[in-house]
């Protein structure tokens, strides 16, 4: 690199500039960073900051050094010794704001300018919300302005930098939406992903337990959103399948165990249907939450034994799978003897009491113990809540007996010890149930909120057959949602609360907004890709068109680009300027141009020879604008109608061809 | 063979594949870089740039983050722009090579760069340089020249041609490099270097004295007249001419009143060439700075004692041209 480029030693207001940059970026990743990182960072940075100001020295070589080492050491033991997302981004940022320290000349400088725009990109794998996109925007402005200012001779100022920075990124995006569009999208991961990759995502887990689901009752984040072609169903009968539960163990309730290995069950529908398509988060399990019931798992899918649908990878990002699902329906008629001896399945020697109970039910028909068990729920004081109290040592017996406050775990998980204890057989579903309709978007939004479990009961002749015991203590909860079930709705978080109507309309115009940015831009993989070029263009694309298009199309957009870069702009001309330029065209229509440096009454007099009818004309423009141009503008009244007099001489110059 | 004079040496030198380039070349001085003329490549940084950009890139892909092929993608879309930008900083500047002023060998000209925008748009850090000299750094207002004063070392005495100019710039973002090269037909005046020997000049007496060779006759060459000034000797006065009613005239005679030196080509005999040359550029300079009139007697030339700055010159300009 050529010397005079490299000046060696940087200026204040170079490192003002960086400083700035870095603490910018600094802000925006704070979340994704322990507290102590973003604090030892900071540090760094004033020392550098007193550093310029001539307060502080520079750290010497080994200083830095055992600085370094240092600020390692602390990132292993800070993430106990996993070396994953989070604790490559903190090592990152410290070994950043370290050489920081050491930035002393040009080649340092551009240097940390690379890593900070690293580090831009580096904030998205940790949130993509439209929030994060939106404060992307000001430190690649900063950052960009911070390299300009090192490419600079003399000093702009900060006015020159900006403008100039915000100016090239705008030009930057005509070719940056092609390339987001027409680049092949390749489908990830190339190699393996740490494992905290994806410890933010919550989602129904694979077991129940008390306080599993009042927990993710208060999480208002969206589990998935959900748009019918055609009708809908009506509130009761979102039933949104998960895992379904079969052991008992103490307090928790388990999946089958994958070996045994059961017969699928045999599905029947019959009625009417429902076509749909759900846009899922992502949940990093292999859920894939369907409508009871459905009879197609989805692309990339396929069902358990029990009817819920799982994929074949963990749901890592967001999808959109299509289903039709029947709301009334038969399973599994007929009972084999394994499936009978797993749902009847109880821990030997617990709950005496809810034994004790059921007794008095050995000779009633299964349906007549169902209700005996709805009837106490619907007849004793039960109450819904989200803060039930802890249960320990027999919790059945605890919660059927003494507290009687629970969620809808603890009525299906009693309901379901009930039967089986009475000798039905009989399982837990856990899901979702209900949703809410966004009026802007028609779609309807699940969150985690809704998340639910229920019970189903084996009879003969109907199979498996729905019951949900939170109905009969908050029938609510199944018509109209949680937020109308709980007596006291601050137990909830505001969002799926019913009493803020301005707040939540606010908020479903905000998710409409935000569905479809998750659609279309988060969403934006290799399938949709195609299928959106598909529908653009109606023929069916390949990658090699792919890339026939996108290097058209850029090298088109650079075309333009060049030409509004490049071309030469002009002088801007005062408006009898403008209005002469008019009366010079009109002339050279004629062969009459002045030649370099011509005076317009020269040139007038010349024009007046040789169009002797128009002379008059001429004479009277070219004196109008000397007028115009020379005289001294003393009062703004005379100029307007100067001009328009001007105007008006022009207009009426018609030249015509001898 | 003609295939073996492909693998001469000179073929191999550094600045061979120099002479591929395009330059602009000037007529009478005047030079505009056409866009035929710009190169341009990625810098170190450019490559680093590059380089940052598909880390990015194979991140997004590895994560599936949308919004990291955003990040990838606009920055990708920036080095492009920057490009056009490092290119349209440099192209159609007119570059206007003025006169210089002959300097001492090993010493360095200033050349006078006159560049200026020709297109209505204001220039940020154009860097010129005469090859393999050092550079010099300026902003060009728009529509307006600037002048750049580039430093070229000169080496031998005599007319040296002006070596190529190179005119680069890295405006605004440093990941491109853009240059273009001036050839012009100037040539600089180049004096002999003085020799550091301070040896006196044969003679450099006052008055009347006269040495073998040299000729001191202060009071004796009638050089012309000059207005009669108070304190001018009676004598000196030419009575004849200013009884003509334009006033008081005086006799004017060189070397007046100081020494008449005669630098003479013999007098640095069992010198070197190139060293006698030396030698009597150095007694030039010190006649000059002294103020003295001063002859010099070349081989084949010899010029008449005067201590003007043109006499100066011209004897600086003959030594530097003898051969």
């Amino acid at each position: 690199m050529p010397k005079a480029l490299l000046r060696n030693t940087l200026s204040s207001q170079h490192m003002y500039w960086l400083l700035a940059s870095l603490a910018l970026i600094l802000a925006i990743h704070a979340p994704n960073l322990p507290i102590w990182v973003t604090a030892s960072c900071g540090l760094f940075g004033a020392w550098r900051y007193f550093a310029v100001k001539q307060l502080l020295l520079m750290p010497n070589r080994w200083l830095l050094m055992l600085l370094s080492l240092l600020v390692g050491a602390a990132v292993l033991l800070s993430f106990k010794g996993q070396f994953g997302r989070d604790a490559s981004l903190s090592l990152l940022v410290l070994m950043t704001v370290l050489k920081l320290l050491e930035t002393r000349v040009i080649r340092d400088y551009v240097f940390m300018v690379m890593l900070a725009y690293f580090l831009i990109g580096n904030l998205f794998l940790f949130n993509q919300s439209m929030l994060t996109f939106a404060l992307s925007i000001p430190p690649l402005i900063l950052l960009t302005a911070t390299l300009i200012h090192a490419s600079l001779k003399s000093p702009q100022n900060w006015q020159f930098l900006l403008k100039l920075a915000s100016k090239m990124l705008l030009q930057s995006v005509p070719v940056m939406l092609i390339l987001f569009v027409l680049f092949p999208r390749i489908p990830g991961p190339l190699w393996g992903i740490p494992q905290d990759a994806y410890s933010g995502m919550t989602g129904l887990g694979d077991n129940l337990k008390f306080g599993n689901i009042s927990n993710l009752t208060l999480n208002t984040s969206v589990a998935f959103r959900v748009q019918f072609k055609g009708n809908m169903p009506t509130n009761n009968q979102l039933y949104w399948r998960g895992p379904v539960l079969w052991h008992q163990n103490g307090n928790e309730w388990l999946m089958p165990s994958k070996r045994i290995g059961l017969r699928n069950e045999i599905l029947a529908t019959t009625g009417a249907v429902f076509d749909y398509t759900i846009t899922l988060e992502p949940h990093n399990r292999n859920w894939l939450l369907l409508l009871d019931m459905p009879t197609l798992a989805p692309a990339g899918g396929n069902f358990t034994h029990d009817y819920s649908a799982v994929s074949n990878q963990p749901v890592r990002k967001r999808i959109r799978y299509t289903a039709s699902s029947y709301p009334s329906y038969q399973l599994g008629v007929a009972l084999g003897e394994r499936e009978q001896v797993l749902s009847l399945q109880l821990t030997e020697g617990e709950n005496p009491r809810a034994f004790e109970l059921v007794k008095s039910w050995q000779s009633l028909s299964p349906e007549q113990k169902i209700n005996k068990a709805l009837q106490m729920f619907r007849e004793q004081p039960f109450i819904y809540t989200l803060r039930p109290p802890i249960l320990r040592e027999n919790p059945i017996d605890e919660f059927l007996f003494n507290t009687k406050r629970g969620f809808c775990e603890h009525y299906a998980t009693s309901f379901v010890y009930l039967m089986r204890a009475t000798g039905v057989p009989a399982r837990i579903v856990t899901g979702y149930q209900g949703g809410e309709l966004n009026p802007n978007g028609n779609y309807l939004i699940v969150r985690q909120s809704d998340a639910h479990a229920w019970a189903e009961v084996w009879l003969q002749g109907r199979g498996w057959v729905r019951v949900d015991p939170t109905a009969a203590v908050s029938p609510e909860r199944i018509e109209h949602g949680i937020s109308e079930a709980l007596r006291d709705s601050s137990e909830l978080p505001l969002l799926a609360r019913g009493d803020f109507p301005l707040l939540k309309k606010a908020f479903f115009n905000f998710d409409s907004i935000n569905n479809s940015w998750n659609q279309w831009v988060l969403g934006y993989d290799d399938k949709k890709q195609l299928e959106f070029l598909n529908q653009l263009t109606g023929k069916k694309l390949g990658l090699s068109d792919l890339v026939f298009w996108m290097t058209g199309a850029i090298v088109l957009v650079m075309l333009a680009t060049s030409y509004f870069l490049f071309r030469q702009v002009k002088a801007k001309l005062n408006p009898a300027q403008q209005l002469y330029q008019q009366y010079l065209r009109k002339l050279k229509r004629v062969n009459l141009q002045p030649t370099t440096g011509e005076g317009a009454l020269n040139f007038a007099s010349r024009a007046a020879q040789l169009l002797p009818s128009y002379q008059q004309q001429i004479l009277q423009i070219a004196s109008s604008y000397n007028a115009l141009q020379y005289s001294e503008q003393s009062s703004d009244g005379v100029q307007p109608d100067m001009l328009k007099q001007l105007e008006n001489l022009i207009m009426q110059l018609n030249i015509k061809k001898p | 063979m003609a295939s073996a004079s492909l693998f001469k040496p000179r073929y191999f030198t550094a600045d061979y594949w120099k002479r591929w380039f395009r330059v602009a070349s000037s007529h009478d001085n005047v030079a505009t870089l056409n866009p035929r003329q710009i190169y341009i490549l990625p810098t170190r940084w450019g490559v680093l740039y590059a380089f940052m950009l598909i880390l990015l890139l194979v991140g997004s892909i590895n994560y599936s983050i949308s919004l990291g092929y955003y990040v990838t993608f606009l920055l990708a879309s920036l080095g492009n722009i920057a490009m056009l930008h490092t290119w349209r900083n440099l192209v159609h500047l007119q570059v206007t090579i003025l006169p210089a002023n002959p300097v001492f060998a090993g010493d360095a000209v200033q050349m006078q760069l006159q560049i200026a925008d020709t297109r209505n748009r204001a220039r940020y850090a154009i860097a010129a340089q005469f090859e393999s000299n050092s550079i010099v750094t300026e902003d060009i207002a728009a529509n307006s020249s600037q002048t750049f004063l580039a430093p070229l070392q000169t080496q031998q005495r005599g007319w040296q041609k002006l070596p190529r100019i190179k005119l680069h710039t890295e405006f605004p973002l440093m990941l491109f490099h853009a240059w273009a090269y001036v050839d012009c037909s100037q040539q600089v005046l180049v004096y002999p270097k003085p020799s550091a020997n301070n040896i006196a000049p044969p003679i450099s007496n006052t008055g009347q004295t006269g040495g073998k060779n040299h000729v001191a006759r202060g009071d004796e060459d009638f050089d012309g007249h000059k207005t009669y000034q108070i304190g001018d000797a009676p004598s000196r006065v030419d009575w004849k001419a200013s009884s003509k009613g334009i006033g008081m005239l005086s006799k004017q005679y060189s070397g007046n009143g100081s020494a008449i030196l005669y630098l003479d080509w013999a007098e640095t005999s069992g010198l070197a060439f190139e060293e006698r040359i030396s030698q009597l550029t150095r007694w030039v300079v010190d006649a000059h700075t002294a103020q003295q009139h001063f002859g010099l007697r070349l081989p084949h030339l010899t010029l008449p004692p005067n201590n003007s700055e043109a006499h100066y010159h011209e004897a600086l300009k003959a030594l530097a041209l003898l051969d």
